[in-house]
């Protein structure tokens, strides 16, 4: 049977919900659908032969040999980042994951999302030591070799730039992607050093309730973080989903602050200073904070809160046909687990709960899905996230009427895509 | 229980937190001196600890404004392809804010933190501190923050007022909701 037969073989014994959504129970009982998405997917290739009447090429003749260091597919190398580079400063400003062309929940390496204030610096981590000073009994630096020494914690984290979605300020939907509006957001394995043990063998002094941390770049980028996150969960990442971490993602060591707005997650890390105040850093001033209508900005506003948004169908794919489908995307909280993805397929007047595809990790970015079978007439898709603190995801509207018309940071609100009749997919506001 | 059992308890229990300790913590770190310290920090606090020795009047800054800065911010701060740096005062609670270091950055210290750190693109840490102290005079005085005669040193940059230091609410800790 060819591929592209198999959704409407399903379509005649999935039994219907309402609105065309099918069940979750009957979904896990039909087994691997995804199938069903194939048409829509990215770059993949239909051979013009059907399976199995003459064994293709690839089957009679030898394959290639072996390298070094493996590359996707050729037909993925549409797979990219997305960006423009800035007349006059290359290596300012920031790359998008493409999450509409991936997978899973696991950021491949190689499309992490960038932000860089001036490029990505070309470190010898021979020379790179991270010092630990300020309100300390021990003033301590730790070179890159002595940190391979240290016990190791292995984490899946996300980590999203505050700008992230911030095109949902303009009074127009921006037409673009899924990743081009949501992805500066990845996802990785972080292994590396928890933070509280450097700090514990430095021994903070009780007047120390601020930690100021700069990266080696040439911008010196610099944050001021709370002591009570650096002695909870945060880590001296060095490696990045088992290699050693990207130049990228701040070769040889970043900060990892998990749940907490991306740019405090300082990259090349070389310098932790204890104060008693936070410093009002150029990147706590000039960005990331929360300017209001009245004029006031909320400053020092660190976590990234409950989200989600629906990659599978977005804009840029085209629905081949009423028939089954599966929506599916991805759904995080900086304050811990997700607990609930709803999805609407009538622009808000129902919701369904996906199916969140296991592990769901508390600050990670977590896959929901859901079976659909489209009647072929246009309908609004929207996702909703509710996390373990009972946080749920506000609409755009109630997130936008609480900020200054400028303001675009830490944007979380529900999200809309409209498909048309004709199969084509377009952002909408909802 | 005894005073006796006590004390043994207490012992025991001290012994076993120390090798526990020792076990997480291999104590690997290099002690820092006192002058690599100096070297490396750059931090400037709102309170002006961690700025240098050094001063820089207003036409001392309006030369390396031009300099070093104009190419890419515009002439006085503004128009230039890159950051407008001066102007949009008193616009932050309107509909449309400019948000300018002048305008909208609640310390003068961010300027000098910044610009010394970062600034110019091309060629960060190539300003000496007291180009640093003129520069930040210098997009100080365009909206009459300070006086076109002001000279900055660490005592008198962290006094500036600069228009927006009431404009910002901590959210950290998050307020309860």
């Amino acid at each position: 049977m060819a591929k592209h037969d198999k959704a409407n073989t399903h379509e005649s014994v999935m039994p219907r919900t309402k609105k065309g959504l099918v069940g979750r129970r009957t979904l896990l009982r039909a087994g691997a659908l995804a199938a069903g998405m194939a048409g829509i997917g990215a770059g993949i290739a239909r051979a013009s032969d059907p399976i199995g009447l003459d064994s293709p090429e690839w089957m009679k003749t030898p394959g290639r040999g072996f390298s070094g260091y493996g590359m996707p597919a050729k037909s993925q190398e549409k797979v990219q980042r997305a960006f423009t580079p800035l007349p006059g400063r290359p290596g300012t400003g920031a790359s998008r994951t493409p999450l509409h062309l991936l997978e899973g929940t696991i950021t491949p390496n190689g499309l992490h999302f960038e932000r860089h204030h001036n490029g990505i610096p070309d470190i010898d981590a021979a020379r790179h030591e991270l010092a630990i000073h300020g309100l300390v009994k021990r003033p301590l630096a730790f070179s890159v070799e002595t940190l391979m020494r240290y016990p190791m914690e292995t984490r899946i984290h996300f980590v999203e730039c505050a700008g992230n979605s911030g095109s949902f300020n303009q009074a127009q939907p921006q037409q673009t992607s899924a990743g081009g509006l949501n992805g500066l957001l990845s996802c990785s394995e972080w292994t590396g050093v928890r933070l509280a043990t450097l700090l514990e063998e430095a021994e903070v002094s009780r007047e120390g309730k601020w930690v100021i941390a700069e990266g080696a770049d040439s911008a010196a980028m610099s944050r001021s973080v709370p002591i009570e996150k650096c002695m909870d969960d945060a880590m001296i990442a060095l490696y990045q989903n088992g290699e050693a971490i990207r130049p990228e993602q701040g070769y040889p060591m970043r900060l990892l602050l998990p749940g907490y707005e991306g740019n405090i997650n300082v990259k090349w890390l070389r310098r932790l200073k204890v104060m008693t105040e936070p410093i009002n850093a150029r990147d706590e001033t000039s960005h990331y904070t929360e300017l209001m209508p009245n004029g006031k900005a909320r400053q020092y506003m660190f976590l990234q809160e409950v989200k989600s948004a629906i990659v599978k169908p977005s804009l840029g794919m085209t629905m081949k046909g009423p028939g089954f489908y599966e929506i599916s995307g991805l759904a995080w909280s900086g304050s811990g687990r997700v607990t609930k993805v709803e999805v609407s397929t009538n622009g808000g007047s129902s919701w369904t709960a996906a199916a969140l595809t296991p592990p769901v990790l508390s600050k990670a970015l977590t896959r929901f899905r859901l079976a659909w079978q489209w009647d072929g007439s246009p309908a609004t898709l929207m996702s909703r996230a509710t996390d373990e603190k009972g946080a749920v995801q506000p609409t755009r509207a109630s997130w936008i009427s609480q900020y200054s018309p400028v303001q675009f940071y830490h944007f979380n609100g529900i999200q809309g895509w409209r498909v048309e009749a004709d199969g084509t997919v377009k952002h909408v506001y909802v | 229980m005894s005073t006796f059992k006590f004390g043994v308890l207490l012992i025991a229990a001290l012994f076993i937190s120390s090798a526990s300790y020792a076990q997480q913590h291999p104590n690997l770190g290099r002690p820092l001196t006192p002058e690599e310290i100096s070297k490396l920090d750059i931090t400037v606090a709102p309170d002006g600890s961690g700025l240098p020795p050094g001063s820089g009047s207003v036409s001392q800054g309006a030369k390396v404004y031009t300099d070093k800065c104009q190419s890419c911010h515009g002439p006085k701060g503004q128009g230039g392809p890159q950051d407008q740096l001066t102007g949009g005062v008193g616009t932050i609670a309107s509909a449309k804010p400019v948000k300018t270091p002048v305008s909208y950055w609640p310390t003068a210290t961010t300027i000098f933190d910044y610009v010394r750190r970062a600034m110019p693109l091309q060629s960060p840490e190539s300003l000496t501190n007291d180009e640093v102290y003129a520069v930040t005079a210098y997009l100080l005085s365009v909206d009459a923050v300070i006086p076109q005669d002001a000279v900055l040193d660490a005592k008198s940059l962290p006094q500036v007022k600069m228009p927006n230091r009431d404009g910002f609410v901590r959210w950290w800790p998050v307020p309860k909701r």
